[in-house]
């Protein structure tokens, strides 16, 4: 005689803009393997029990930062957050925190793509070079300086560990603020000065309180609030050195960015 | 009967809503965000227990007041500091201090550029004990200076 299968319960918070006036909790209960990730038994559930489920993913292997969501009320990428760590169920599956659900457990990224889109994240040369004149080098010390804030995969789990982002969503918020810091602190990049007036602007890092959430979620380690924490020196450095500079430089705010 | 075409310029009508749009986005409420999760409790009892080190401030200079007021409103403050009502406030605003300095240091290390060490970087974790150290060892000489004086 077979052993009897193992199955977890989940409970998905469902949101129908066609139907649902607000979001409802959902359960299905699905098959459970050791190997099996909340991604997997999301796809179980699209696949074999209910088709109308909606949730991004791509990757499975936790670089594209598509499959976001809340587990048992934490932001993690639910393609690295594995059922048998959260036995014996029922484990709540909801769209990631602080976003609009644009349905079930997709959520509405049009704010976030637009803050990315202004702070140039891109290397914008201090001095271009040709191709003949080789590459831009740089030091270990040099890399050093930017290469903890450069393993950010866009997957917006600090804005839904980021109370601030959740209570004013015009908060440029950790990810953005770190990819921004990224660049700044890049030696080949010469753009800072126009990326400061995002970092001085009321929604830069002014809005942050230190909560340090942000960091504790990041799936890959890029401590956004020390990014975002670290900047309001910069700022504030920013702010009382205009008095020091030649009296054409002007100090960054927000909207001089051409 | 065909939808309505908005009437904006080709290169950014790919970024118009179309008027046919089934969207209606869900905005989660806030309220009592910080009860959500215990994490939220840790750095909210961070912020409370700052006012209680402003509280305590503002308890040394009104001390300041009363000495610069002569010697009755001296003996008048020290005995007040003597009521249980107080000793209530030292204990509470004690434990207040203390969670309040640990808080404070855990998140230090964010707040600073990085610090490299003959081309290490120093780890969060030491820059926080460091911080705790310091804290520890100017409390101790502080008692030592306050009990040294008073004898």
């Amino acid at each position: 005689m077979s052993e009897k299968a193992r199955t977890i319960e989940l409970e998905v918070l469902r949101y129908r803009p066609e139907q649902d006036s607000e979001p409802l909790w959902q359960r299905y209960t699905v098959p459970f393997t050791e190997d099996m990730s909340v991604l997997q038994a999301l796809q179980h559930i699209k696949d074999d029990i209910d088709g109308t489920l909606s949730f991004r993913w791509s990757c499975r292997m936790a670089i594209c930062g598509s499959c976001g969501m809340m587990i048992n009320g934490k932001p993690e990428l639910s393609c690295q957050t594995f059922l048998r760590d959260l036995l014996p169920g029922p484990v709540r599956v909801e769209a990631l925190a602080h976003f609009p659900i644009e349905r079930d457990l997709v959520v509405s990224v049009d704010g976030f793509v637009k803050k990315l889109e202004g702070i140039q994240p891109y290397i914008v040369p201090k001095v271009p070079r040709t191709l003949e004149e080789g590459e831009y080098l740089q030091t270990p010390a040099q890399l050093a300086m930017y290469e903890p804030f450069s393993g950010c995969i866009n997957c917006m789990l600090c804005y839904a560990a980021c109370p601030q982002f959740g209570l004013n969503p015009d908060f440029t918020g950790p990810g953005v603020l770190a990819l921004l810091h990224r660049y700044n602190a890049d030696s080949r990049d010469g753009a800072r000065e126009q990326r400061m007036a995002t970092v001085n602007a009321e929604e830069g890092v002014w809005s942050c309180t230190a909560v340090g959430y942000c960091s504790e979620v990041c799936p890959k380690h890029v401590d956004p609030a020390h990014a975002v924490n670290q900047n309001k020196v910069n700022s504030a450095k920013d702010y009382f050195l205009r008095w020091l500079k030649p009296a054409a430089a002007a100090p960054s705010k927000a909207g001089d960015q051409p | 009967m065909k939808p309505a075409v908005p009437d904006v310029p080709v290169e950014s009508a790919a970024r118009v809503e179309p008027a046919f749009s089934q969207r209606r986005p869900y905005t989660r409420p806030m309220g009592a965000w910080w009860r959500r999760d215990p994490f939220f409790m840790v750095y909210m009892w961070r912020e409370v227990t700052a006012v209680g080190v402003a509280a305590y401030a503002v308890l040394l200079l009104a001390g300041l007041l009363c000495l610069m007021q002569g010697e009755a409103a001296w003996h008048a403050w020290v005995g007040w500091l003597r009521t249980p009502l107080s000793l209530l406030l030292h204990g509470v605003l004690l434990v207040a201090m203390g969670y309040h300095t640990l808080s404070w240091f855990d998140i230090m290390p964010k707040t600073m550029p990085m610090l490299f060490v003959g081309g290490k970087r120093v780890s969060g974790a030491l820059i926080t004990r460091l911080g705790l150290a310091a804290a520890v060892a100017a409390s101790l000489v502080l008692c030592a200076i306050v009990l040294g004086v008073t004898r």
